[in-house]
Order: C-alpha cells, then sequence, then structure tokens
C-alpha cells in the first residue's frame, strides 16, 4: 500500500483555491483551534504565517491547474489528537473566518474528518511528519 | 407573534439604517471601495441589511480620526471619562430592550440572554470601569531620604480592538470600557457575522463622546482586521478569536513591538464530584443546571463547559437526571422570552458544528440525547438551529479535544481526584472550568489542580466584573473583567527624582 494521504480536498475546495490563486498568489493552510472561527482551516498567502519547530506539515495538496502544492500545516500539539483522522478539506456558503483568504467570495473552508482505516494507520502511525522548524 | 417584534415589523423596539458605513470620527463614513456586504439574521437566514466592506485605507481614516482625538482625549481627567462610562451606561439602561433585540436579532441568541445577561453585564462593565480608573492611583515610593519613584499612569494613545461574533456587545465592552477608561482612543473591528450590533449601540450613545475616541471599521478579516492589526499606528492589539489567527496577531505584533492580549477559546472540563448527587435537593438541582449550561448562547461560549467528567459512582443516576434536564430545553423563536436556545450564529458555524457531530458519530461516541439539525418550521426553517446534543465517549476523541462552538457536551466518567485531575488538564486549552463538590476541601484543591484562568466553583457561566476572566496554555495571554485590565491599555511613567543639593562625586 502506497503512503496514505493525511489530508485531501473535494472538488468545490479545489475549485476556490484555484480561484484564491489567481486572485491573492500561492496559497497555504494551517488548521487552527478553539474559539469561534476556530477549529478551521486557515487559508493565506503562501508565508504569511510563519511556521515553526511547534508546527507539523500533515499534507502538500496537488491541484492539476497551480504550479505548486498547497501546504497543510496544523500545530504539533494539536496534530497529536488528530493524527488518527484522515481530513478533508471541503468548503461551504459562510462569512469570515479570521483573516482567511476565502471569506471574500461569501465561502468558508470547512474539515471533514474519518477515521483511518487499519491498513492506513498501520503504515501511517511509523511516519515522522515534518515540523516547520528551520 | 412573538413577545419582541421582530427588526423590520411594525412596531418593533429595532429600526435598523437600510446600509450602514463606517464609524469615523464621529460619523458615518462611506467605504473607500464603495462596496458593501449583506448582513443575514440566522434567526431566518435572511438579509436585513448591508454593512460597509471595510480595506486598508478606511482603516488608515479611522486610525488618523483616532489619533487626532488621542492628545485631548488622554489628557481628560480620570474623573471626567469616568463621568462619560456613567452616563453610557444609564443610557443603555434606558435603552436595554432595543439593544437586547438587536443583539439577538443579528447574533440568535434567545431574547432572555442578550436582555437580563448580556446587556446588564455590558451596562455594569461600564459602571465598574468608571469606578476603577476613579479609585486609580500612582505610586510614590521613597527610595532613599532624598530619591523618590514616582511612578503614573498614562494611555497608549490608540489602540486596535477585533471583537467575535457570540457577544457581539458585550465582547466588545469588555474591550472598549477598560481601553477608554484608562484615556485611549479606538479603532474596533466587529466580526463580519455580527457588524451591526456594536453600531446600533453606538448610534444610541454617540453624542457622549467626543469624536474620533471610538472608530469602527466593519469588513472581512483578512481586508480590515489585517491592515488593523499589522498597522505600525496601534500601540496595542486586542483580540478574542481562534488560534491561528491568534498567532498571526501576534506575529504582526511583534514586527511592530505592540503588546497583544489573547482570548483564543477552550475546551472547559465540568467536573462533578460523587458528593454531589448525596442529597436531592437544591444544591442537586443546582448543579444539574450547571451541567446544562453548555447549552447557554447555544454554546457558542468560550467557556463552553463541553466535557462533563462525572464520578463513576453517581454516573447513571447522574445522567438519566441531566438528559432530563437537557430534553427540557426549549428550542424556538430567539425573540420569545420562553425560547432557552435560539439560533446559531451563521451557517459555516451549523456546518462546522454538524461536522463535529459526524466525526463524533464515526469515532464511536454514543449520542444520548440531540445530535441533529433542528428544523423549527415557519420562517425559522431557514434559520441555523441544532439540537442541544450529550455524547458519551473519552478524551482522547476529538469531540473531547475540540472547540465545537455548538450546543454539544462530551461526557465521560472518572475514578476518583487523581483521574479527574488527569482528565480535566488533558486538553491544549485552559480558559475555564467547572467543579461540583460539596467538600469544600476537594472543590478547593481541584480548583487550584486545574490549569485554567477561572475555574467556576458550585457555579458556572457567571461573567460578574471584579473577577478576572482570561486562559491558560493556548486559550490566550492577559486577563479581562478586572481592574488589572487597565494595566493592559496604560503605559508607566516612571520619574526618578533626586531631592539632594549635592553631586555624586563621580566626575
Amino acid at each position: 500500500m502506497a503512503l496514505p494521504s493525511r489530508v485531501d480536498l473535494t472538488p468545490a475546495a479545489a475549485e476556490l483555491l484555484v480561484k484564491l490563486t489567481k486572485i491573492n498568489g500561492p496559497l497555504m493552510f494551517h488548521q487552527s483551534g478553539g474559539c469561534c472561527d476556530g477549529s478551521s482551516p486557515m487559508c493565506y498567502l503562501k508565508g504569511e504565517f510563519r511556521v515553526g519547530g511547534s508546527d507539523v506539515l500533515i499534507g502538500e495538496l496537488e491541484i492539476p491547474d497551480l504550479a505548486e502544492a498547497i501546504q497543510v500545516w496544523m500545530s504539533a500539539e494539536q496534530f497529536e489528537y488528530w493524527k488518527h483522522t484522515h481530513l478533508t478539506i471541503d468548503v461551504v456558503i459562510g462569512r469570515g473566518g479570521g483573516f482567511s483568504l476565502e471569506s471574500t467570495e461569501g465561502k468558508r473552508f470547512l474539515i471533514r474528518s474519518r477515521l483511518f482505516s487499519n491498513e492506513e494507520w498501520e503504515i501511517l502511525r511509523h511516519v515522522q511528519v515534518a515540523t516547520g522548524a528551520y | 407573534m412573538t413577545d419582541f417584534i421582530a427588526p423590520g415589523q411594525p412596531g418593533s423596539k429595532v429600526v435598523y439604517q437600510s446600509r450602514y458605513d463606517h464609524w469615523i470620527n464621529g460619523q458615518y463614513v462611506a467605504p473607500d471601495s464603495g462596496q458593501y456586504f449583506e448582513n443575514i439574521t440566522p434567526v431566518t437566514g435572511k438579509v436585513f441589511c448591508e454593512v460597509a466592506r471595510g480595506n486598508a485605507k478606511d482603516i488608515d481614516k479611522a486610525l488618523d480620526a483616532a489619533h487626532a482625538a488621542a492628545p485631548a482625549w488622554g489628557k481628560t481627567s480620570g474623573t471626567e471619562r469616568a463621568i462619560i462610562l456613567n452616563k453610557i451606561a444609564d443610557r443603555m439602561e434606558a435603552n436595554v430592550e432595543a439593544i437586547a433585540v438587536a443583539e439577538t436579532w443579528e447574533n440568535g441568541k434567545p431574547i432572555r440572554e442578550a436582555l437580563y445577561v448580556d446587556i446588564p453585564l455590558a451596562i455594569d462593565h461600564f459602571r465598574y470601569f468608571a469606578a476603577a480608573i476613579r479609585a486609580q492611583e500612582g505610586s510614590a515610593g521613597e527610595l532613599d531620604h532624598d530619591t523618590v519613584a514616582y511612578h503614573f499612569h498614562e494611555p497608549l494613545g490608540v489602540v486596535g480592538q477585533i471583537i467575535p461574533w457570540n457577544f457581539p456587545i458585550l465582547m466588545a465592552v469588555w474591550k472598549l470600557a477598560p481601553a477608554l477608561a484608562a484615556g485611549n482612543c479606538v479603532v474596533l473591528k466587529p466580526a463580519e457575522q455580527t457588524p451591526v450590533s456594536i453600531l446600533f449601540l453606538m448610534d444610541i450613545i454617540k453624542d457622549l463622546l467626543p469624536d474620533g475616541v471610538v472608530n469602527i471599521v466593519n469588513g472581512f478579516g483578512v481586508e480590515a482586521g489585517k491592515p488593523l492589526a499589522s498597522s505600525p499606528r496601534i500601540a496595542k492589539i486586542a483580540f478574542t478569536g481562534e488560534t491561528s489567527t491568534g498567532r498571526l496577531i501576534m506575529q504582526y505584533a511583534s514586527e511592530n513591538i505592540i503588546p497583544v492580549t489573547l482570548e483564543l477559546g477552550g475546551k472547559s472540563p465540568n467536573i462533578f464530584f460523587n458528593d454531589v448527587a448525596a442529597e436531592n435537593d437544591a444544591f442537586y438541582d443546582k448543579a444539574l443546571e450547571g451541567f446544562t449550561m453548555f447549552a447557554v448562547n447555544q454554546g457558542e461560549v468560550c467557556t463552553c463547559p463541553s466535557r462533563g467528567l462525572i464520578e463513576a459512582k453517581i454516573y447513571d443516576k447522574f445522567m438519566v437526571d441531566v438528559t432530563g434536564r437537557t430534553n427540557a430545553i426549549k428550542m424556538g423563536h430567539p425573540l420569545d422570552l420562553s425560547t432557552m436556545m435560539g439560533a446559531q450564529a451563521s451557517n459555516d458555524q451549523l456546518e462546522k458544528i454538524l461536522s463535529y457531530l459526524d466525526i463524533g458519530r464515526k469515532e464511536g461516541a454514543k449520542v444520548i440525547t440531540g445530535g441533529e439539525r433542528a428544523d423549527l418550521g415557519g420562517e425559522l426553517s431557514g434559520g441555523y438551529y441544532v439540537m442541544p446534543t450529550i455524547f458519551e465517549g473519552n478524551n482522547k476523541m476529538r469531540i473531547f479535544q475540540e472547540e465545537i462552538f455548538g450546543p454539544v457536551v462530551s461526557v465521560t466518567k472518572f475514578d476518583g481526584f487523581d483521574q479527574a485531575m488527569e482528565i480535566a488538564n488533558d486538553t491544549l486549552y485552559g480558559l475555564g472550568a467547572g467543579v461540583w463538590s460539596r467538600d469544600i476541601n476537594t472543590a478547593y484543591r481541584a480548583g487550584r489542580e486545574i490549569k485554567a484562568g477561572r475555574v467556576w466553583t458550585n457555579c458556572y457561566h457567571a461573567y460578574p466584573a471584579g473577577a478576572a476572566f482570561g486562559g491558560y496554555k493556548s486559550s490566550g495571554i492577559g486577563r479581562e473583567n478586572h481592574k488589572m485590565m487597565l494595566d493592559h491599555y496604560q503605559q508607566t511613567k516612571n520619574l526618578l527624582v533626586s531631592y539632594s543639593p549635592n553631586k555624586l562625586g563621580f566626575f
């Protein structure tokens, strides 16, 4: 079995990311925790959010229409509680979410989750995730 | 017919403008872009007005006004500012019903909470900080016979504040009252889900404040919030919201070397020890209500008691009783006084809650009650309603670890004090907690052991001014709701004075 992905996209989310990239430039995600707009994937200009040793890179989203993959980050301590679940970034009608870029489109990225299958987890639990440390 | 007439209907206490501009320098100012966005009531899902879509130029205009007003406002006496804050409180009190209806209509909360809790607390908050600034003194330290250190409080100048949508008026007032009391001018960015409540309040109190002291710019976070948070022209930024934005705001603040205060949410444990059920009396009844507090404001509270920890011996009985109490929660039109739970604040919030109801089930948590979207029929069918929900599971599940910000409590049992503390502290957050016990020693030890800024002991969800509120761990930095908040909005000026006529003799 190939290395399973930890995070994927719905077609609607991919389409919105292509649009947002055209408007803004290359993008990144940082999965938020906590409070009002939290527990949601925040979409920023690539490099806008400074990641470091306390963050982990959980996936790189390849979208056919985009030249470079979109990195998805999460704080390492949050990942400890999330690592057994597969995430899918979806999009719904909504408004606002911190400084996430999609709000101007009347949209909101949303995480949908499922448990990893035993086969997937057997592989993933041995895989070290990269941090953002220099 | 609801107890309070909905805005837009004849006879309503609330008449909105069809379109709201920014509030800058004591007047409404059209947005630089000329663009507006639609403002939706979550009660019905319908648009009820339009709001200016701000950008960096609007923020700059607001900062210009604030900087122009700051020197004079900063030199007013604490007495003068206290008089103004008290007048604001009196004016709000005279208009409490209209303000409450406006907040309910924009946020979706039940009117009984807006009318009897949120707005009265906001009113009291102005009075508290009016009193605090009157009573605040600097100090004079006699360091030696000829040397005195004087300490003066000075305002920071112009500060930025970013407000969440769950209590659009109270959260704004928590930040405005100390900032104004301390002599600062403010540029405030409301949440885009609830942009108008604070402008509705401003219309009621606008003649009481000098122009430019409070400026309000609406818009999307990335277009208006970010230029405010990253501006080199603010002396401090205060934010309530979630962790990624909190980090980004700290990052911007580091570029400008300014202080931040952050309130970033929680996953608060609400702990019930065996002795709670020792008798079937008023205290037990109070504890059952304390558990059910997860439904306050539809669970859209940073301190929602979203993890219920019940000691094993009473678990079965307690769960039967709290499930009954939860099932008695009356959902309905938020403008009816008998409604206990209203609408979630927005469609995306509804969707997020539903996504957690989904992962909760997938992880094997058991739905004790609720677990679904609610359709309340009629015009409310378009609104965003969720049934109060109790999950049973374990603390490693994601519904125990993530802030759902909905009317959802995840329950587990524990054996003994140590395990209660272990589960309670097994979280990224440390904002609130609840401890319930008839034994004061147990309650005290638990309260000190839990790593959270606020431990309600034999109570929950009280927010009186005078009790410091803020987070440990990833829940933020700084405190609100207490006179120590003045420190977050003041510089310390030290004059070190020598009264000796003689030189040191070094040179």
